[in-house]
């Protein structure tokens, strides 16, 4: 195989890469932007995942399959979302709670799905425009939840920047006080975005179960939850620069695959730790830049709040 | 929220502090009743041998303690970050790499050990952790990036390594391409300490630990920095306590724990090096931690229980097809049944219109 | 833009809103007792009392931010009920905060939409901020980031905020209590404006000149209940602070001028820089202080002081060793244990959350810093019950209520939380004691014994230094006065040979030139 044709699959499958963690970033943005830290998102992704690969393997139909595992992934962030917000757990402890909860109930609810095969979603094909080189099939040859993850970039930033109820959910993330004097139901604000969170990571798991790889395995999302919360902060809480992430990330995972294929000999367990070592490289280059981190990050991030206090 | 409110407590309610753990495992037990009905098990019967048949026996409650072992071990270094709000979730990499090192000179010095062996592992183990320890400590005070999510990133990286090296350098060479060592001789092996069981010395060793955090905890000056930094951290930097110094120590000192517990399991009760060497001890034992408040007491309690739900799941697994899973659902469930009724510390559950006087 | 119609009579039949009975209580305090208050259409008048009196649950009850547990509000004629401060605004109900409800990352438009219900679009909004901000002369710049903006541009904010939603009633929390007097007098004219164009304006403060200067009628609030009305104009300052107080006031006495003695402190072109965007540094900064003589720094908030403070007591730490000398020692290098030993005591502006861990005991609050210069700590070891006797020592010396050494911190009122921060720090026999805004929110009776304790400080040797917002108290304590302003601070001057006036332009950042013909205060850098 010449190089040349290795890249348009490669790139394809960048962007097919990258899709959980754009739909969870994207997710965990917005519930950022409101002044909270899930760090529930990689529990959230797996409970996503076994659900909506249930669901299609029983109704045969993906669109109810990501219609579910948004819902079961919004419902999982609810529970973070009673704790933190109306019984005041702590948000670091309870994001972990979320997150071991998760993998085991989703373990739990996977049991008799492991080692189904399933079909994936259709790709996109429009002749001509597909079958251009290195580019084509990237471009135009993928399937409807590739396109969807990206559409949702400019939704989020158009929301979160554009419109009146984005300013409010970015004032109560900034000062949940003022925010609070000012008359805005800061609890109710955040319920929602918290709900839309679980919801958008709900969607990058089924996505991994149901399209990536196809199939349900324990524990299949492997740290991405964690590299998708990496990513916010990487992207400075800025949606057009989570989905560069993505795509940085979606590329160390495709590579590590590739690379062998090049004819470099490394030992494909150390290949395996580029994604999290890249993760961590990416974490040091952008938090130590203190004033820009201040800047971005929203003032009351972790924080709680107590509407009688 | 008109109908149900919280109201502050004006002190934090000392009672509460142990009301709630217990409150915590009764409405665990409860939603697990619920949740085998559902799964269409006698719910009373899959309880039991979920939880009380596995440590009917002599040797079940060793086993118990074999598994608490590791889970104290690790909890004790995390509790004490924990108080400093240093948030080490990477016990499960440190264990890792404990088993890693202190493994590796048991296979280092094959055939060529001796009484010095041993307490070398023990070391050696201690230092591998607390260097994969070290990694997130020096990025959070030099770069500023979380402990959090870099701890957590070298988990991934550990189980990649143990995963290379057991298909690697530390295969056994006579093992017929099986991912795992050799077998340990006897004087790189943890005595047994307890006839009929699998209890090694490795317990001894985690009851010296919950000794070392009682006292550093309570009675000690850093002890008390710890706890400042923690609960405020402005008021540290004003009393002039050094915040660095504080996270290096309580990484170093988590990730060396975790380092010797991830030795004493390829060194006790699996004996040789295997590519899974812990059933998620690391991250069990953050629910350990905290459903033991952080203190060595609650901890060793808590590390029972936790221990209690590994050889349960496997019991029940065996005796009602029950599947393994349901383990980690049991933490999770524990673990925010907890900080749900944590509340109950600082606020007041008030029924009724707003408007009731105090 | 406020109506020109309702141009009632001053003493109009049908007042702009009426309370009658309000009660509201608080788990262990009677926030208020069956309140009651007329206020006429176009009329400035003034809510007073001490802190604690009241006066912020009483409005925030007017605004709908927390609600009566009985009693009737008439708004207009009508029995009202205000769910929430939106209902509030579409009454025609507008609040300028006392700690400012905005937005550091956000702009300024961005901020004031978020207190309209209907904003419109962003473009359009910005244009009627900056036609408001004109006619009422509150220069604004609507793309500001706030954070860039000084203490008295956020109150603009505020101000323009409500102006826009065309209120009928105007409600100013403290407003002057972060403005130099100048700034104040500005606020006045527009105060004045609005009122001339029948907007009521309810005036809350505890300042009684200003009070004397502005309102036509006063209400005066103590320990909840209204204890008494008047013609502020017709008052005496000292009449309204006893009506205020309950007691007849004895004149607070000048203290002695110290003489002072060796230097203790000296800070040498001190400058900062820091990671943080919305940090003020310091520049050049150069004083002394010495045996025997209290020092006062005057500023309006966000000029510096936090970075000062921090530099003085070596929670941030300097480059250069020299630029702050402790007793001779060159101490800019070293952390705050270090400076302790040197001699220094330190009491910062936030009480709870850095002075003292609001979690923890007394006793273990008394060891947070007392560690440095008291036996507490022997061996690595806490010495507990030292420090319970340190402890129960600073309660006993310093009349700290409170339910003994066990008592969390955050059970104790302000008040009685600074007397213990302070009795801390100055039973451990400080050569050298910095303090922030001693007394910021402390009722009057702690007020009174923490001037005291400080004044009997630097009269037995000790040198202090008092970073305060409060001209008032700096100028019962100072010896001499200094201004920080923009991170650079002024010569100090003697506060005899001084005046609020002079210290109220240096404040605005005036060093050295007089003002303009005009009044037009140019500022500094």
């Amino acid at each position: 195989m010449s190089d040349l044709a290795l890249i348009g699959p490669i790139l394809a499958a960048m962007f097919a890469a990258a899709t959980p963690l754009l739909f969870a970033a994207l997710g965990e943005l917005v519930v950022e932007k409101s002044g909270v830290l899930n760090l529930g998102v990689e529990g959230m992704m797996l409970v996503g995942a076994v659900c909506g690969f249930a669901v299609t393997v029983q109704t045969g139909s993906a669109v109810t399959g990501f219609l579910v595992a948004a819902l079961a992934g919004a419902a999982t962030a609810s529970l973070f979302a009673v704790l933190t917000l109306f019984l005041l757990a702590n948000q670091v402890a309870t994001g972990l709670a979320l997150t071991l909860f998760g993998v085991g109930l989703s373990a739990l609810i996977g049991q008799g799905f492991v080692g189904i095969p399933l079909e994936g979603l259709p790709k996109l094909h429009i002749p001509g425009l597909t079958d251009l080189p290195v580019v084509g099939q990237a471009l135009f040859g993928q399937d409807i939840m590739v396109y969807l993850a990206i559409a949702a970039v400019p939704l989020v930033h158009l929301f979160l920047y554009r419109s009146r109820a984005g300013l409010v959910l970015r004032a109560v993330g900034e000062n949940h006080t003022a925010a609070h004097a000012l008359g805005y139901k800061v609890l109710r604000i955040r319920f929602f975005a918290i709900l839309f969170g679980g919801a958008m990571a709900g969607l990058g798991g089924a996505f991994l179960s149901m399209d990536y790889t196809p199939m349900w395995a324990e524990n299949m999302t492997s740290g991405r939850g964690w590299i998708a919360l990496a990513l916010v902060v990487f992207a400075t809480w800025k949606p057009v620069r989570a989905m560069l992430g993505a795509w940085l990330f979606g590329g160390v995972t495709i590579l590590q695959l590739h690379v062998q294929g090049l004819g470099i000999d490394v030992p494909s367990q150390l290949l395996s730790m580029l994604p999290y070592l890249a993760t961590v490289l990416v974490l040091v280059l952008i938090s130590r830049d203190v004033a820009r981190i201040r800047l971005n990050a929203p003032a009351c991030l972790g924080k709680l709040f107590h509407p009688d206090a | 929220m008109s109908f149900i409110r919280l109201e502050p407590r004006g002190q934090a309610s000392k009672t509460m502090v142990y009301v709630t753990p217990l409150l915590a495992v009764a409405l665990t037990l409860l939603s697990g009743f619920i949740l085998f009905l559902a799964m269409g098990f006698d719910p009373l019967k899959a309880l039991y041998s979920f939880f009380v048949a596995p440590v009917t026996s002599v040797r079940g409650v060793g086993e118990l303690v074999v598994k608490a072992t590791p889970l104290v071990l690790c909890a004790v270094g995390l509790a004490i970050g924990f108080r400093a709000n240093v948030w080490n979730i990477g016990a499960e990499g440190q264990l890792t790499l404990g088993a890693i090192t202190g493994g590796g000179l048991a296979l280092a010095f094959y055939g060529e050990g001796g009484w010095w062996l041993l307490p070398m592992m023990v070391i050696g183990g201690a230092i591998g952790g607390a260097v994969w320890a070290a990694v997130p400590a020096f990025l959070r005070l030099r770069f500023n990036a979380s402990e959090i999510l870099t701890s957590l990133m070298l988990n991934y990286v550990a189980l990649l390594l143990l995963n290379y090296v057991v298909h690697g350098p530390f295969r056994d060479p006579d093992g017929f391409a099986f991912p795992e060592s050799r077998l340990f001789e006897a004087d790189a092996t943890l005595p047994i300490l307890w006839a009929g069981t699998r209890v090694h010395l490795g317990a001894l060793l985690a009851l010296l630990a919950l000794a070392g955090g009682w006292l550093l905890i309570a009675r000690t000056f850093i002890g008390f920095q710890i706890k400042v930094i923690g609960l405020t951290p402005a008021a540290a930097g004003y009393a002039g306590f050094d915040q660095k110094r504080i996270v290096w120590l309580t990484l170093l000192l988590s990730g060396a724990l975790a380092g010797i517990a991830g030795m004493g399991e390829v060194a006790g009760p699996i004996g040789q090096i295997t590519a899974s060497i812990s059933p998620g001890y690391g991250y069990t034992a953050i629910i350990v931690a905290f459903l033991g408040r952080l203190h060595p007491v609650g901890i060793l309690l808590a590390a029972l229980l936790m221990a209690l739900s590994f050889i349960g799941g496997e019991a029940a697994q065996i005796a009602m097809g029950l599947p393994k899973a349901i383990t980690g659902v049991f933490q999770g469930m524990l673990l925010f049944f907890l900080l749900a009724s944590d509340v109950l510390i600082r606020y007041r559950v008030r029924f009724g219109a707003r408007r009731a006087a105090a | 833009m406020p109506s020109h119609a309702e141009t009632y009579p001053p003493d109009a039949p049908l007042p702009r809103l009426e309370l009658r009975g309000i009660t509201k209580r608080f788990p262990g305090c009677l926030a208020n007792d069956h309140v009651d208050l007329v206020l006429q259409p176009g009329e400035i008048h003034a809510l007073l009392g001490e802190n604690g009196a009241g006066k912020s649950t009483l409005v925030k009850m007017i605004y709908g931010v927390l609600h009566p547990d009985s009693g009737t509000m008439l708004w207009q004629g009508a029995e009202t009920v205000v769910p929430d401060p939106a209902g509030a605004r579409r009454l025609g109900i507008g609040m300028v905060f006392q700690h400012f409800s905005l937005f550091d990352t956000l702009t300024v438009t961005e901020n004031i939409a978020l207190g309209l219900d209907n904003a419109g679009p962003m473009d359009q909004l910005a244009g009627r901020i900056r036609e408001v901000s004109e006619r009422y002369g509150l220069a604004l710049d609507p793309g500001r980031h706030v954070f860039h903006l000084s203490v008295g541009e956020r109150q603009r904010v505020e101000i323009v905020r409500c102006l826009l939603q065309d209120p009928k009633l105007l409600i100013m929390d403290e407003p002057t209590s972060v403005l130099t007097p100048q700034e104040a007098a500005k606020l006045f004219e527009t105060l004045r404006v609005l009122a001339a164009e029948g907007c009521t304006i309810l005036y809350i403060s505890h300042k009684l000149e200003e009070i004397r200067a502005l309102c036509s009628r006063a209400t005066v609030l103590r320990a909840g209940k209204v204890v008494g009305a008047a013609d502020p104009r017709r008052e005496t300052a000292r009449s309204l602070a006893e009506m205020m107080m309950g007691a007849e006031l004895s004149t607070p006495e000048r203290p002695p001028q110290g003489v002072a003695g060796v230097a203790r402190l000296t800070v040498h072109h001190l400058s900062t820089t820091s990671d943080n965007p919305f940090a003020t540094n310091l520049k050049d900064v150069n004083f002394e202080v010495r045996a025997g003589e209290i020092l006062g720094i005057a500023g309006v908030a966000g000029n510096g002081q936090a970075e000062l403070m921090a530099a003085l007591s070596g929670e941030v730490l300097l480059a250069d060793a020299e630029a702050v000398v402790i007793e001779g020692t060159s101490a800019g290098h070293l952390g705050p244990r270090a400076r302790r030993t040197l001699g220094l005591a330190f009491v910062p502006e936030e009480r709870l959350g850095r002075g003292a861990v609001p979690e923890l005991s007394l006793s273990e609050n008394a060891l947070l810093s007392g560690y440095a210069r008291e036996p507490l700590v022997r061996g690595g070891m806490v010495h507990f019950a030292r420090a319970r006797a340190y402890a129960e020592t600073i309660i006993r010396g310093f009349n700290v209520v409170a339910h003994g050494h066990r008592a969390e911190a955050r059970s104790l009122s302000g008040g009685n939380l600074q007397k213990f921060i302070i009795g801390r720090e100055i039973l451990q026999k400080p050569k050298l004691l910095v303090v922030g805004q001693p007394t910021w929110g402390v009722d009057a009776g702690a007020a009174a014994a923490i001037h005291k304790a400080l004044i009997d400080l630097a009269r037995s040797g000790a040198a202090v230094l008092v970073i305060s917002q409060d001209l008032d108290e700096l100028f019962v304590l100072s010896d001499r006065i200094s201004v920080l302003f923009h991170g650079r601070l002024s010569d100090s001057r003697p506060t005899h040979e001084t005046s609020v006036e002079r210290i109220g332009l240096l404040m605005g950042g005036l060093f050295g030139t007089p003002p303009d013909e005009d009044g037009e205060i140019t500022r500094a850098v």
